[in-house]
């Protein structure tokens, strides 16, 4: 009835972009930073991206500049929070508002235009898609066993024992933040060069929070962000491919479910944990005089 | 006394002075229009806002026009057009069917202004409705897209299970069926007017299942891009869409809505404006046959522009029984014809389609 290559197809696609962003806010609350400001950073690559992409006809280069973008924009809120110590949850917020609307405003000139195709890769998925998966353990390597990593943790689990250690706290941060932003402006980017095709504003439609919630659903941890996003991106998907076999299942009910069964996954996995697995710094102001 | 004159000959000031200003205002009619997308979605809004640049156009420092664009149907529907009302606009065009509540509320605090809500259905003094008939056009394109398909299963991506878009499924399929006896419907609800992300991935679901011409009832080029990549074909929607020339754009629908608003500003200009629905079609001018390239076949491109000619002259009627309805029973005798009142309430699809309306 359903084909299942065509829907692990686009499965995967669909969960590129939200792959990307969380992987990247991952790697920022590990160094204890709460960045919010993830639609912000997303939308601008998105826009970034695709200019472009358009300009030169090369998504390659498309994606490149989208990553320099959002990693841009995050720079704005690691000077906020690390060097004048402004609240992280505002900043946050405010850099999602900011990027919106600065994207609305120079986007105009983009709009009702086409980006270059993309084309399809190994097994019909584009070198996107691949690079994302491939993060997954990269990035887990990286936590888990490298010296690089244990700083990183040991940052975002005490800044004061990482401080006391002779770790350069902000430094260590900067570069997390920096990181984030480059991942999230990606994940944008894919949506306007990869699966919409055209730029409008606002059209990140909220995967940025999406991206954020998975952390949180992932424990912090990659393969849980990988399995995350795979089940958010594959009910989204589903409930699309079920109305178009002619299933009858009310129709509302599908367009719901994603955000079902994210509630029901939270639910059940913070049942099931003791204690809270996030950084033990996540979201503190850090000041070597306190 | 010293007090008096004073007041006196400021008073006299102030009305000599503001006379000619008031004169003025009075003069130029401010109109606004309310926007439920980008004027940049290249469909629905872009449409509209062609409209609005006819009547600057037409009736030059007479007017001044205002624009909200990307206004949400729901309850901030109903601040923007208050909005605009305070602004000082006395003629306002709200252009989606979600802001019809929302426009009756504002027009029921601002008895002077005169209100004109797209696609909907409920009137006031003040406040008149419009429409075209895109099933006019969907039937034009049901012909095109039943002789084109190869698969023989086209697709349909709706907005919401409204009359008009109901009546743009059903008459897009009585026409395939027409000239394809074998083709089949598949139909996806997006819930969303407007979201390039959500209509792609609604190509894309339509896509995977076999489908190889994609009709539309929503309004970003995003199904186009998606029909291309997989060398399927699709139609313009609302606007031309002609970057998609010459495939996968094959044929489009398209709105024309300037006759319709210069006449509307006019009626507010010279004091005939009265409270009306108007439902105009191909035979008005205001839903167009955009051009049919080359991509289709000659013969069937001149077997669409005929039913085009038929619908214009009023000769043929896109629901002309014998017609059944999904379930089987009867809807329309031979000959007969649907009424206006049915269509507007269109809540059934019509036999053959194997999709259900979501309740």
């Amino acid at each position: 009835m359903i084909d299942p290559t065509t829907l692990i197809v686009m499965i995967l696609s669909g969960a590129t972009p939200i792959l990307f962003a969380a992987l990247g806010e991952l790697i920022v609350e590990r160094a204890g930073v709460l960045n919010l400001g993830v639609e912000g950073m997303m939308i601008a690559g998105a826009l970034a991206g695709f200019a472009a992409a358009h300009a030169t006809g090369s998504p390659a280069l498309g994606f490149a500049v989208a990553a320099i973008a959002g990693a841009a924009l995050s720079m704005l809120f690691g000077l906020l929070t690390q060097f004048l110590l402004t609240n992280q949850v505002a900043t946050g917020l405010a850099l999602t508002l900011f990027g919106l609307g600065l994207t609305a405003l120079f986007g105009k000139p983009y709009e009702g235009v086409k980006a270059p195709s993309m084309g399809a890769g190994i097994m019909g998925l584009n070198w996107v898609v691949w690079l994302g998966l491939a993060m997954v353990p990269l990035l887990w390597w990286f936590l888990n066993r490298t010296r690089g990593g244990l700083i990183l943790r040991g940052v975002g689990e005490n800044h004061h024992a990482a401080h006391a250690l002779g770790h350069k706290v902000r430094a260590v941060r900067l570069l997390a933040i920096a990181f984030g932003g480059a991942m999230a402006g990606i994940g944008g980017a894919y949506i306007s060069i990869a699966t919409v095709l055209q730029w409008t504003e606002g059209m990140t439609a909220g995967a940025g929070w999406i991206a954020l919630a998975l952390v949180v659903f992932s424990g912090w941890r990659a393969g849980g962000v990988l399995a995350g996003a795979w089940l958010f991106g594959g009910v989204a998907v589903l409930q699309l491919r079920l109305q178009a076999a002619g299933v009858n299942v009310p129709v509302q009910l599908l367009a719901m479910a994603p955000y079902l069964v994210t509630i029901l996954a939270l639910v059940v996995i913070s049942a099931r944990r003791r204690g809270s697995a996030a950084p033990g710094s996540l979201g503190q102001i850090f000041h070597t005089t306190s | 006394m010293q007090r008096r004159t004073f007041l006196i000959t400021t008073a006299a000031v102030a009305a000599l002075s503001g006379l000619p200003a008031m004169a003025q205002d009075a003069e130029k009619l401010k109109v606004g229009f309310i926007y439920v997308g980008p004027v940049g979605d290249g469909g629905w809004t872009y449409q509209h806002d062609q409209g609005r640049q006819a009547v600057e156009a037409e009736f030059g420092d007479r007017v001044e026009t205002t624009f909200i664009e990307s206004v949400p149907e729901g309850a901030d529907a109903e601040r923007a057009i208050t909005q605009l009302a305070l602004a000082g606009n006395k003629l306002i065009f709200t252009t989606s069917f979600g802001f019809m509540d929302a426009t009756i509320n504002v027009a029921q605090k601002f008895p002077d202004i005169k209100f004109e809500h797209a696609t909907g259905y409920k009137r006031a003094d003040n406040v008149s409705t419009y429409d075209a008939r895109f099933y006019e056009g969907r039937a034009v394109m049901g012909t095109i897209a039943g002789r084109m398909t190869e698969s023989n299963k086209i697709g349909y991506i709706g907005s919401f299970p409204i009359p008009e878009v109901i009546q743009g499924i059903n008459s897009s399929f009585i026409h395939a069926r027409k000239v394809n006896p074998d083709v089949e419907m598949k139909v996806v609800w997006a819930y969303s007017w407007f979201d390039p992300a959500k209509e792609a991935d609604a190509a894309a679901a339509l896509l995977a299942e076999g489908v190889d011409v994609i009709l539309q009832h929503t309004d970003s080029t995003a199904p186009l891009a998606k029909a291309q990549e997989a060398g399927a074909i699709g139609f313009g929607q609302a606007s031309d869409m002609a970057a998609f020339k010459p495939s996968p754009r094959v044929s489009s629908i398209i709105d024309n809505w300037a006759p319709y608003y210069i006449q509307r500003v006019g009626a507010v200009l010279d004091g005939t404006w009265e409270s009306k629905a108007t439902w105009a079609g191909i035979g008005d001018g205001e839903v167009e046959i955009g051009e049919i390239t080359d991509a289709v076949p000659a013969e069937v491109k001149a077997e669409a522009e005929a039913l085009k000619e038929q619908i214009a002259s009023g000769a043929y009627h896109p629901f002309t029984g014998p017609l059944k309805k999904q379930d089987g029973s009867d809807w329309l005798a031979e000959g007969a014809t649907a009424t206006d009142e049915e269509l507007s309430q269109m809540n059934f699809y019509v036999e053959g389609i194997t999709a259900e309306i979501p309740k």
